[in-house]
């Protein structure tokens, strides 16, 4: 993926930042105090470019390659990890992920969206187009999460569920909703983290949750704006002002008071800093489990049941 | 649609009997077949083409006559949602989109909920109006759900759903997205309280409707030839650079993968539910 255009200004100054590093075995004085300035400059620049960031901006940094991705937040704040695969019926599918994990302490089934980090894993994940095997995948693992009382937490990254004829023939739809239903009916807590693409259909299946949280810069839309744009403006060319009209970003969700809360990203976006995202998450997700422990399961369902009813209604 | 009826004869009966008294409906032609269908005609066989058994579209009113035993029906109030929650615009205002649909429908959205019985059973139906901005779910249809589904539970009635609806309406943004949970929630308390929930798919049922309470049925019934599934044709075409084969995504293609239990003429459809519901709702009838 080119640069984002935004960043260049900044990008330019951390090269010359690194260029200057790179000599400073010469012992200048200048070169230290000059480093000093452009460090500050550049500090100053990524927080007035990131605090103004437009939705249509917000929508490549939330695709940014190398923001944070599930494998690496399984590294980072999971022990454990014990993959489970499968639908039982058909297949495995790579771009939905989840199996079982130690969670600061806690036994958690975790599962989400794996976009891959290169050629050949965005291949391997379908970029994280999940088909129906990937949420017949997750409605197990719901399952086993009532079964056990182990809480869920999703981790949502895809630009939507694959369409294509193989899903479609296996019933993309109905496995879909069948997902929707099994986070509806789950009786032990649910969190959910868009901590990159929030894409429609692909998105909800497995983020019907007891909270939703979003990445700062996360997006959530119930159409890309590539899409609506070409639907409403009948050109994908209007896609920024699509981005703006469907308010995807995180600060115009949580005023609709569509999702639970917003966790900060550390200056200039999680893809400048993986491992205090990924900590910051799992603050997030623990200060939620806690809230949501210890649970009664019918109050629980009863409780997130209402929640869902109720959008729309204000 | 140019045609040598519509710039020829059309014309010419105007002519001769006057503007006002010709309706422009006078003949359709058969979309699949082409054959020239009469108007009055084609409305006695429910809006299915004399030559090849093509389904045309059907008004929500005439369903419901249909459907209800004598064509008896009353409409079932739904409450107001906010208006345009997100002050949405493309091209042009969302909030003219509604008024504009609300003129040309007479409706205020694009569902409509009636209670009635059907083969003498108590049934609520909830019906898309695919003219009011292509059936798309947005809250107010959301709240057309959940009230059909309250009103059923509350007259321990059956809840039949009947989709026409290109999906999620994306000019309420993200609220949209979220009558898919919300609709589930809605369907499943009918489940819960142990009532028939039969969703009757009609041309055509794509997006975040399929992806929702479409799929959720007790039992799913399909018109023929409906359009069905979850991202559209033209898109799964761009995906994957190849034209898909005609039959794609028909009720009998969703029935030929597992997804529909059956497929129904529209002449049978009022005698198949009802049958169904009987068999649902009478559980134990003594043999004569």
């Amino acid at each position: 993926m080119p640069a984002m255009e935004f960043e260049k200004p900044i990008l330019e100054l951390e090269g010359k930042i690194t260029e200057l590093r790179n000599m400073t075995s010469t012992r200048d004085f200048n070169i230290a105090e000059e480093l000093a300035r452009l460090e500050s400059k550049s500090s100053k620049l990524l927080v007035s470019i990131y605090s103004k960031l437009s939705p249509a901006q917000k929508v490549q940094v939330a695709r940014h390659p190398e923001r944070p991705h599930f494998t690496d937040y399984v590294r980072g704040m999971l022990t454990d990890f014990t993959p489970l695969a499968g639908d039982r019926l058909f297949a495995d599918d790579d771009a939905l992920l989840g199996g079982l994990a130690r969670f600061r302490g806690r036994s958690v089934v975790i599962m989400g969206h794996e976009k891959g980090n290169d050629t050949e894993t965005r291949i391997k994940h379908n970029f994280g187009m999940a088909r129906p095997e990937g949420y017949r995948k997750a409605q197990r693992l719901m399952e086993m999460a009532s079964q056990f009382q182990i809480p869920v937490i999703s981790l949502v990254d895809t630009a939507g569920a694959y369409p294509g004829v193989d899903a479609e023939a296996r019933g993309q739809s109905e496995a879909i909703a069948q997902s929707i239903d099994s986070c509806l009916r789950l009786r032990t807590p649910m969190i959910s983290v868009i901590i990159g693409e929030g894409g429609s259909g692909g998105a909800i299946a497995i983020a019907t949750a007891d909270r939703v949280y979003m990445l700062e810069h996360a997006i959530y839309s119930v159409i890309s704006p590539e899409g609506c744009a070409s639907i409403l403006w009948r050109s994908a060319q209007h896609a920024d002002e699509a981005a703006v009209a469907l308010k995807l970003t995180a600060q115009d969700l949580l005023n609709l008071k569509l999702i639970d809360g917003i966790i900060e990203e550390p200056l200039g976006g999680a893809h400048r800093g993986k491992d205090m995202t990924i900590e910051m998450v799992a603050n997030q997700i623990e200060k939620g489990l806690h809230d949501l422990t210890p649970w009664d399961s019918d109050r629980l369902i009863k409780k997130r049941q209402q929640k869902y009813l109720a959008m729309g209604r204000t | 649609m140019s045609n040598w009826l519509s710039d020829f004869i059309r014309p010419k009966i105007r002519s001769i009997v006057g503007a006002k008294d010709v309706p422009d409906n006078l003949w359709e032609k058969c979309p699949s077949c082409e054959a020239m269908l009469y108007a009055k005609d084609l409305a006695e066989n429910l809006h299915v083409c004399h030559q090849c058994g093509h389904h045309l579209k059907f008004s929500v009113h005439d369903r419901l006559n249909l459907l209800f035993d004598d064509g008896a029906w009353a409409n079932v109030p739904v409450p107001t949602v906010p208006f345009d929650p997100l002050k949405f615009k493309d091209k042009k205002k969302y909030a003219d989109r509604i008024k504009e649909s609300q003129a040309k429908t007479n409706e205020k959205d694009a569902i409509i909920v009636a209670e009635g019985k059907i083969n003498g059973l108590a049934t609520i139906i909830a019906a898309f109006n695919f003219d009011f901005m292509g059936g798309s779910m947005g809250t107010a249809v959301g709240e057309g759900i959940v009230r059909a589904a309250e009103i059923a539970i509350q007259k321990r009635a059956s809840l039949i759903v009947i989709p026409s609806s290109g999906g999620a309406r994306m000019q309420e943004g993200l609220l949209s997205l979220m009558q898919m949970p919300r609709t589930t929630v809605a369907v499943r308390m009918v489940k819960d309280a142990g009532l028939p929930y039969i969703v009757l798919l009609t041309n055509p049922t794509t997006g975040g409707v399929s992806a929702s309470f479409a799929m959720l049925g007790d039992i799913h019934i399909a018109e023929p030839g409906a359009m069905i599934g979850f991202a559209g044709k033209r898109v799964i075409e761009e995906t994957i650079r190849e034209k898909l084969p005609d039959d794609f995504q028909t009720a009998e293609y969703l029935k030929e993968h597992g997804m529909v239990d059956m497929v129904v003429a529209r002449k049978d459809l009022k005698e198949t539910l009802g049958r169904i519901l009987d068999l649902l709702m009478r559980r134990n009838i003594k043999a004569a």
